[in-house]
Formats: C-alpha cells, sequence, structure tokens
C-alpha cells in the first residue's frame, strides 16, 4: 500500500496485515455462518439478520439506547477484536474507521413518528447519539478504549470498503499499529425499504441474481462487517494469526450522476487500475473479483464492462457474493471483504447465487452453481456507491 | 390513586426508563451514584412522567434534582 508520490517516486508504507475477521449478516452472525451462508441455497423472504441478540454485547439500557446499525457496528468489531487475539497495543496508536450508508434510520423514522403523534416535547433526547453516522465507530472506540482516529465514512454503497482502505492507509502510515475497518447499515425500516423501492433499485422478484440476463434490482439486506488491520511486523511480534494482507485500496468519483454508473463504468476502470498500482500487483495476481454485483441492470451492465477493460473477457473467475446476502447498502464491502478473506481461508470462491441465465451483453467468467476452487491468489473487491463513489480493495493471501 | 399508587406508578417509570430493577428506585437513591443515569436519561425520565401523570415539567426545574425522591416530589407537587 503507497502512501503517495515522492520526489523520488511512489513511496510504499509499512505492510497491514488483515489479524481478525467479524461479520453480521443476514446467513448469521459471524464469519462461519456466513461462509455456509454463501455456499447454500439463498434465503428465503426478507433478508434481515435472523438471529442477532444485542445482549450477547450490550445491557439492557444500551440496547434502548444504541441503534440497531451501531450495535451491528460494535458486535462485528468485538468479534473481529476477539478473534485478533491479544493485540498489546497503546491505546493512542489504534483507532476505527466505520462507515455507513444512512446511519440510525430506525431511531429517526421512531422519531418523526413521535413527533407528528405527540409533539416537539415528546422527541427523543437520545435521538441525536442514535442516529448519526458516526454512532457506530464512536461506540466501537468506547468499547475498545482506543483513543486513535474514530471516524466514518459516509459513501452509500462504497462505504464500508472506502472506510477498510482508509483504515489499512492509517497502518501504513505508520499513525496506526491497529485499526478496525468496516461498515454497518440498518435501513430496512418501512420508510428507507420504501424509498429504495419507488427508486425502482429493489427486484420486484425479491431474487438477487447478479450478472443474470433476468435480473431485476437488488435484494436490500442488513448488517456488518469489520477486519482488524495490524501494521505487518506488530502482528509478527506477537505470532498473531495472519489471513491476509490488505495489500491495495483506491477510491474515485464518476463525477457523472447522483444514482447512475458512468457508462462503460469508466470511473470503475480506473479504481480498479489504482487499487492493483496501490497494491504493486499485475493483472495476472488478481486470481478472483468479488464484484459489487448489486442484481441491477445498471449497475451490473457497467461493472462487467468495466472489468473487461481492464482485465480482458472472460479472463478471471468473478463473483458476486450478493446473491446471498443481497445488498447491505454501506456495509456490503465490508462483509464481502470478509467474503474474500474467507475466500483465501478455504481456498475456495463462493458462487454467485441466483446466476442462471447469460447475459448476451456481458462477458464475464461469472462462477456460479458449486464454490470453484482455486490457488489463493489476491482478491479485487469492488464496491461503487450511489454518488457515483468507487471503491476497490486488494487482498492478498499471507 | 393512594401514595403507595403513585409511587408505584413512578417507579414503573424509572424502570423502563433507566433500565434498573425495581428495589434499586427508592427515594434515597441518587440518579447517577445509584442508578447510573447521566443527564438525557433524566430528560427521558421526566418524559415518561410527564405522559404518565399529565403533568408538564419545565427544564430548570429539573437543576438541583439528584435524587428519585426530589423527582417524585417535583411531580406530584403539580397532581
Amino acid at each position: 500500500m503507497l502512501l503517495g508520490i515522492g520526489d523520488q517516486g511512489p513511496i510504499a508504507g509499512r505492510r497491514v496485515a488483515i489479524t481478525g475477521i467479524g461479520v453480521v449478516s443476514c446467513c448469521g452472525v459471524g464469519p462461519q455462518a456466513l461462509w455456509a451462508g454463501l455456499n447454500g441455497p439463498p434465503p428465503e423472504g426478507e433478508r434481515r439478520v435472523p438471529d442477532f441478540d444485542p445482549e450477547r454485547w450490550f445491557g439492557p439500557k444500551e440496547v434502548r439506547q444504541i441503534d440497531r446499525f451501531a450495535q451491528f457496528a460494535v458486535a462485528a468489531s468485538e468479534m473481529a477484536r476477539e478473534d485478533a487475539g491479544d493485540l498489546g497495543v497503546d491505546p493512542d496508536r489504534a483507532g476505527v474507521i466505520m462507515g455507513t450508508g444512512v446511519g440510525g434510520f430506525e431511531s429517526l423514522q421512531n422519531q418523526v413518528l413521535v413527533y407528528a403523534e405527540k409533539g416537539a416535547r415528546r422527541v427523543s433526547p437520545r435521538l441525536v447519539p442514535m442516529m448519526m453516522s458516526n454512532a457506530g465507530a464512536a461506540n466501537v472506540s468506547m468499547r475498545a478504549g482506543w483513543h486513535g482516529p474514530s471516524e466514518s465514512i459516509v459513501t452509500a454503497c462504497a462505504a464500508g470498503t472506502h472506510s477498510i482502505g482508509y483504515a489499512a492507509r492509517l497502518v501504513a502510515s505508520g499513525r496506526l499499529d491497529v485499526a478496525i475497518g468496516g461498515g454497518t447499515e440498518a435501513a430496512m425500516t418501512e420508510v428507507g425499504i420504501a424509498a429504495f423501492a419507488n427508486m425502482t433499485a429493489l427486484s420486484t422478484t425479491g431474487i438477487s441474481r447478479p450478472f443474470d440476463a433476468r435480473r431485476d434490482g437488488f435484494v436490500i439486506t442488513e448488517g456488518a462487517g469489520a477486519l482488524v488491520l495490524e501494521a505487518w511486523d506488530h502482528a509478527m511480534a506477537r505470532g498473531a494469526h495472519i489471513y491476509g494482507e490488505l495489500a491495495g485500496a483506491a477510491s474515485t468519483a464518476d463525477a457523472h450522476h447522483i444514482t447512475a454508473p458512468v457508462p462503460g463504468g469508466v470511473g470503475a476502470v480506473t479504481c480498479m487500475v489504482m487499487a492493483m498500482e496501490d497494491a504493486d500487483v499485475s493483472l495476472s495476481d488478481i486470481g478472483h473479483i468479488n464484484a459489487h454485483g448489486t442484481s441491477t441492470p445498471l449497475n451490473d451492465q457497467a461493472e462487467a464492462e468495466a472489468i473487461t477493460k481492464v482485465f480482458g473477457a472472460e479472463a478471471l473467475p468473478v463473483t458476486s457474493t450478493k446473491g446471498i446476502t443481497g445488498h447491505g447498502l454501506g456495509a456490503a464491502g465490508a462483509i464481502e471483504a470478509v467474503a474474500a478473506v474467507l475466500s483465501i481461508d478455504h481456498r475456495l470462491i463462493p458462487p454467485t447465487s441466483g446466476y442462471e441465465q447469460p447475459d448476451p451483453d456481458i462477458h464475464l467468467d461469472i462462477v456460479a452453481g458449486e464454490a470453484r476452487p482455486w490457488e489463493p491468489g489476491a482478491v479485487l473487491s469492488n464496491s461503487f456507491g450511489f454518488g457515483g463513489h468507487n471503491g476497490c480493495l486488494v487482498i492478498s493471501p499471507p | 390513586m393512594s401514595n403507595d399508587e403513585t409511587f408505584e406508578k413512578f417507579r414503573e417509570c424509572a424502570v423502563e426508563v433507566l433500565q434498573v430493577p425495581a428495589d434499586k428506585v427508592t427515594k434515597e437513591a441518587r440518579f447517577a451514584e445509584d442508578l447510573d443515569a447521566d443527564s438525557l436519561d433524566l430528560v427521558e425520565l421526566v418524559m415518561a412522567l410527564e405522559e404518565a401523570f399529565d403533568v408538564s415539567v419545565e427544564e430548570t426545574e429539573l437543576d438541583g434534582v439528584e435524587t428519585i425522591g426530589q423527582a417524585y416530589d417535583l411531580i406530584t407537587a403539580k397532581l
């Protein structure tokens, strides 16, 4: 991962190890549930987190006072920290970057109803700290007692990916020895679902089938993902299990339209190329792509064109785990980063659920049906958000 | 409503908002020290009490309210 360009050319930063993973998804709580879910049939009905018990992480008062999206952030981050073992880190050199697309939507919706029914004097004094988009990062840093940067990146569906990239760069630069990078979302409220439905982003069939000819929109989900990112030498010195390396990241903007991707995916092309440059890897080093692949007609077409432009037609396996998980908005990139780590760990590329009928305009080698064995190389993970925000990560085997 | 019933109703509000066991809600209990309640909890509790007892409490009236007993007296004085 680069720190920037100096007078003598690119300046390489410290290597960044992934030493802990945590995830909450519609497949259940924890990485094992996610992996089992990604290799099984798609969940039926709405893709809410089925078995989330906040009392595993919170006291009864906290459950009332922390919005679901921030609860997910804490759950995923605590899992990742536990997984990483005894970090032995100076609290001033540990931080949290936790992105979200929306923030505390449920709290806001509830209190708008209170306002309408009972008036201004009944609006909860807790609304602000419950709904603010930085509540995830704030609660995670409070839990950990970490005094380094605690920030939230808000770039719609690219927020999780951008947060992991930025967290890794804080480690690469030497500002932090340990960072949690992740994304979280709980926007499946009545108003949230209506809003996405009315902009015709959601699938009317309720089937997520990325890159399939019949795809008709995304299926909304909720959850969070978190990675513990640690300076390589720091991780080695304490004998940590290293899942892989957060080798590169990039961020670009389409500067085109508030919701539609730029035709041909030009912004995505630049972003993928920059992420690989950042990781100092070549095209042939990328073993598979975990695509943004939302199952919307526009995204999948633009992303497919972008991938083909960069790599050539059917040049490498591409999967979209959103066929199973649905689209978790600001959590999506973080859940997919965990999926990418698991694909290295299990030496299997999980399939794109729902992909059956090839789209004649899409020239990708889609992993479908069953997981495909692979000799783990680097994974390129894409996220593209409303607003034209593009984010890419390169995750390499240890 | 008897005094006991009034206090019981008050206690239910406190238990609901502060998420503490009912037996900790005594007139002597201090919000910060005994009930782990911060200033926002107190505002939330007063909102619940305003609803339950159909009274109105001004923000300035909360100055110096540090115990359950003081808050109880503030509410019952308005009934």
